[in-house]
């Protein structure tokens, strides 16, 4: 084990299957010579050279094109978007392409590759730059949508997404690129694809979150204790497929329900969830579940209104409290 | 664009001439007739969805991929069956997916748009305009990574030159020295839309040279033609891992598919009987009776020869069974271990 950073423990994962598997390659616009935009493929290029680790022009629907071919081929690229607003430049190859290739060759062609990037806000980036894409993705049969929040759980999910046969669209946090945690050094540790993790034990009222919701809803969790509630707090880490068991053995747990998420409300993840509690675990329920979401509109640039569009610990504080019908 | 080749004298006809040549004329009337059955499957209803005949435009298949190796990949749009019998798959497992059965190459759950057969490399039929030209620049990608001297084989219609996917994969497939041959199959007409409609410019095969990269105009009636530019195509992509863009002209002499006329709104009927004028079965049959290496018995015996194939597959696919109903959920996700 070592503390390391969500950032380095990407760059470890990416480089820990290079080594074990000739096939995987980088590529993206600045993944190489500038070592990475954000710096998650530092080192790479000077460690498997420019055949392995590629910089392309800024082409995004060429390239992620181009990856999905060579995965029809057996190979496993990684397609780093340097952010998935920019992906949707590329979204035809993510969707009609590499999503429904196994499909309608009947069961001919498969489609290994890793779509990955940062998604989501940061810091007054503005509209364009501060967007939730996961469902999206998540929406399309054929796709996996994974959203490591912590360093460990991107190092081995990362591993587990490099490896699986299916195309994996991975939504990394820019935010969370600096957070450090306990990473394992073990290159066979992989995190499995579609198990959520229970990041904190409670009996009053379960959070379900996801990315960089995942802090906000244990800064939620602690100042809730501070109250005497005990929340239990669920950690999708995969969109699609959702780990459905967990979510509702925590409910169980707790018979009350907040799903926070950094994106809009409409249609997003939250609503999926709402859905699949109601339908399988309706006489748990002690509350209807509340949604802690975005706010239903472009990102502001100006940081007052930027803060008060997005999801935060007192946000997540009040829905649980309102759910305990303290409030 | 580089200079077509220069004219040549015509080279002696040999025993070889005459086996390749009656091949290339076996496989244009395999594609003919096997188009003209599925029309009339579609008419009955037997075929659903969409679907777009290649007729007319048989020697732009037969030309180019007849000079591929099995390594080699193809890949297409949604007007592909002609490519995929080419290529080497079955009327019957053509046809069979065609009328959606579980014995179609993609067990009925592809259709007309979208014919694969992993085995010949054939990597689709797509249907989303442009959208399978990033995908051959990757295979390409990746026969060079791997150190193979495969070559991929990217077939697209002239309306697909003006999307964007166009255009980035031809400055990566340049920039990264890929082995890929772009083949435009310019029928004058992006479903109704006449190539002066949509396309500024004197002529698509310019386009390359945007990039650098090597171009050529090819008559697409004639498949020696054809075959003669995808030759130097595939040397100078086997050899020297570059790509081409051929601009092959060809016309089609149905509807854009089985919904509309073959003439009327957007083409006239004179303009359609001009062009069939030039139709790629008689243009190379007249040429090889008048080189004195094609008979009518031989002519009539290939005819009926195809037409017999395709009839074949036509009672093959009616009495195929339907896929299983649980085949609706398989093939969405891979099994992993």
């Amino acid at each position: 084990m070592a503390v390391m950073t969500y950032r380095d423990a990407l760059n470890a994962a990416m480089r820990e299957e290079m080594h074990r598997d000739p096939d995987v390659f980088l590529m993206g616009e600045e993944v190489a010579e500038y070592d990475g935009a954000y710096k998650v493929s530092r080192g790479l290029l000077a460690e498997f050279g420019a055949k392995r680790v590629v910089d392309t022009p800024i082409a995004e629907l060429g390239f992620s094109g181009i990856g999905v071919g060579a995965a029809m081929t057996g190979l496993r690229p990684i397609v780093e978007f340097m952010t998935w607003n920019f992906a949707l430049l590329a979204i035809d190859q993510v969707v009609n392409s590499a999503a429904k290739l196994r499909y309608m060759s009947g069961g001919q062609i498969g489609c290994p590759i890793v779509f990955r990037g940062p998604g989501g806000s940061a810091l007054q980036l503005g509209a364009q730059h501060s967007q939730s894409f996961e469902s999206w993705y998540a929406h399309i049969p054929g796709l996996k949508v994974v959203m490591p929040a912590t360093p460990a759980d991107a190092k081995g999910l990362l591993k587990s997404a490099i490896r699986d046969d299916n195309p994996v669209v991975f939504i990394e946090g820019e935010m969370l690129y600096n957070t450090k945690g306990e990473v394992s050094d073990d290159p066979e540790l992989l995190v499995p694809i579609g198990k959520a993790d229970r990041k904190r034990e409670g009996k009053d009222v379960t959070i379900v979150c996801h990315a960089k919701t995942v802090p906000v809803a244990l800064k939620a969790a602690d100042q809730l204790a501070k109250d005497g509630i005990e929340a239990d707090v669920i950690d999708l880490r995969t969109i699609a497929p959702l780990d459905t068991t967990a979510i509702l053995e925590s409910v169980g747990r707790t018979n009350r329900v907040v799903v926070a998420e950094e994106g809009w409300s409409f249609a997003g993840v939250g609503a999926q969830v709402v859905d699949l509690i109601q339908r399988e675990a309706f006489d748990l329920l002690d509350a209807p579940i509340l949604r802690v979401t975005g706010a239903d509109v472009p990102m502001p640039y100006n940081k007052h209104l930027e803060k008060a569009s997005k999801t935060d610990p007192a946000k997540v504080v009040a829905a649980a409290r309102r759910v305990l019908y303290l409030d | 664009m580089t200079a077509p080749p220069a004219m040549r004298a015509p080279a002696p006809v040999t025993p070889e001439t005459v086996a390749v040549q009656t091949a290339y004329l076996r496989t244009m009337m395999l594609i003919r007739h096997f188009e003209e059955k599925a029309g009339e499957a579609y008419s009955l209803g037997k075929i659903g969805g969409f679907c777009h005949l290649y007729i007319g435009q048989e020697a732009v298949a037969v030309g180019t991929i007849s000079a591929l190796r099995p390594q080699d990949y193809v890949i297409s749009a949604y007007r592909e069956h002609g490519q995929a019998l080419a290529r080497g798959m079955t009327p019957r497992a053509v046809m069979a997916e065609l009328y959606g059965k579980a014995a179609g190459c993609s067990g009925g759950k592809g259709g007309s748009m979208h014919i694969f057969d992993a085995s010949l490399n054939f990597m689709g039929g797509h249907g989303i305009v442009g959208s399978q030209i990033p995908l051959a620049a990757g295979f390409a990608f990746a026969a060079k990574y791997r150190g193979t001297d495969a070559v991929s084989l990217c077939f697209f219609g002239e309306a697909a030159a003006n999307i964007g996917a166009f255009h980035e994969t031809l400055n990566i497939a340049q920039l990264w020295q890929l082995p890929c041959i772009f083949v435009i199959e310019n029928n004058g007409y992006g479903m109704g839309t006449a190539l002066h409609r949509s396309s500024a410019g004197h002529s698509l095969a310019d386009r390359g040279a945007a990039y650098g990269m090597a171009s050529q105009v090819v008559d697409g009636q004639d498949v020696l033609a054809v075959r003669a530019a995808m030759d130097v195509a595939i040397e100078r992509a086997r050899t020297d891992s570059l790509p081409t863009l051929l601009e092959i002209r060809t016309y089609r002499f149905v509807g854009h598919s089985m919904s509309d006329a073959a003439h009327g709104t957007y083409r006239s009927k004179d303009e359609v009987e001009e062009y069939r004028k030039r139709d790629p079965i008689h243009l190379l049959a007249e040429r090889m009776r008048a080189g004195g290496y094609l008979d009518d018995a031989t002519y009539a015996a290939l005819d009926a020869e195809t037409l017999a194939e395709a009839d074949d597959a036509i009672r093959f696919a009616e009495e195929a069974p339907d896929p299983e109903p649980g085949e609706l959920f398989t093939d969405v996700y891979a099994e992993m271990n």
